[in-house]
């Protein structure tokens, strides 16, 4: 089954969001790398990796990487660098919305689903169908 | 010759300058960016100040090679890989030497500049820290044969970098969110980059 790695600026964001996927895809390990060593905002190379370590140890399938913001991209490609090329070849970052990204790629996970299809659920752009088709447009609602 | 007592009273002015100019960094990037560039680099040379007095005596290339490490894993926003990426080349670059001279310098600050610039993926004129460290780096290579000199015209050719810049549309980073009205705005990048080359010199200086 492939596994979920969660990179982000925030801790206690991150550790939210783990929770709502143990709950959508209980079967489906998740690994987060969030805030600096100290505990502040931020990323950390060494987190990070460590965190897609820890998954492919575990998940021979290989993970998807999602991140919240792009100024995490540079940490992250960091410690992609430092896997071996056997391990870097198992992992994919996704470019999807972290929230519903990680949501849509656990559920495909969790029904067996390889790192492609992984891949391309968390790639679902952001906002589709998060409301129903007849909801009024912006400004027309009755107020 | 540059010894790595000189190198850690580099790292300890640059750690004070930055602790110094926490708040005008932070002012800076919350023109153009998220606001955290002062605190993060703050945090990250607090830490290296914790780090100095643990490490042993010995060679350049160890020092600066912690240091990259240190960075990159308590800076927290983009400049953590760039500046830790900076620090580890150059510590790569001074290998097991004690003694650098102004050729071995000049060429460690060169590998420096060459692993951010991939790293970053910036190129001059995109408006961050590069702008300041290619002519600063310049002027190190071209000032070999007289080092205080060259010290001197690498911090002025750093600031003169960031000024440049000063008022160009970022193209890189959370500062390029804001397109055209970022121009006008100081690159906090560009300034942490010059205050390290004025930490260089005004610590070499002291020696």
């Amino acid at each position: 089954m492939v596994a979920i790695v969660l990179v982000g600026h925030s801790p206690e964001l991150l550790r939210g969001l783990r929770a709502m996927l143990a709950q959508a895809a209980p079967a489906v390990l998740v690994s987060v790398a969030g805030g600096t060593d100290g505990g502040a905002l931020g990323t950390s190379a060494p987190m990070i990796l460590a965190a897609v370590r820890g998954v492919l140890a575990e998940a021979p399938d290989g993970a998807v990487v999602l991140l919240d913001l792009g100024s995490a991209a540079l940490a992250l490609e960091m410690a992609l660098d430092d896997l071996v090329p056997a391990d870097r070849a198992r992992v994919r970052v996704s470019r999807g919305a972290l929230v519903e990204g990680a949501v849509r790629a656990a559920v495909e996970a969790a029904g067996g689903g390889p790192l492609t299809a992984v891949l391309a659920a968390s790639e679902v752009p952001p906002g589709h169908d998060k409301l129903p088709d007849d909801w009024p447009a912006n400004g027309t609602a009755p107020g | 010759m540059i010894s790595t007592g000189d190198f850690s009273r580099f790292l300890e002015t640059f750690a004070a300058r930055i602790h110094d100019a926490k708040e005008e960094l932070t002012q800076l990037d919350s023109a153009i960016g998220d606001a955290d560039h002062g605190i993060n680099m703050d945090r990250g040379m607090t830490a290296i100040m914790e780090l100095l007095p643990g490490l042993p005596d010995g060679d350049a290339g160890t020092l600066f090679k912690q240091t990259g490490m240190k960075l990159i894993s308590t800076v927290g926003g983009a400049s953590g890989p760039l500046y830790g990426t900076f620090f580890l080349r150059l510590g790569t670059a001074f290998g097991t030497a004690t003694e650098i001279g102004p050729t071995e310098l000049a060429a460690g600050f060169r590998a420096g500049l060459e692993g951010v610039i991939a790293r970053g993926k910036a190129g001059l004129d995109d408006k961050t820290m590069v702008d300041a460290m290619v002519p600063a780096v310049a002027a190190l290579e071209a000032g070999v044969g007289d080092l205080p000199a060259a010290l001197d015209a690498a911090a002025i050719a750093a600031a003169e970098g960031r000024d440049r810049v000063t008022p160009f549309v970022a193209r890189k980073g959370r500062a390029s969110y804001l397109g055209e009205r970022s121009a006008g705005h100081q690159d906090p990048g560009a300034t942490s980059t010059t205050i390290l080359f004025e930490s260089l010199r005004d610590a070499l200086r002291a020696g």
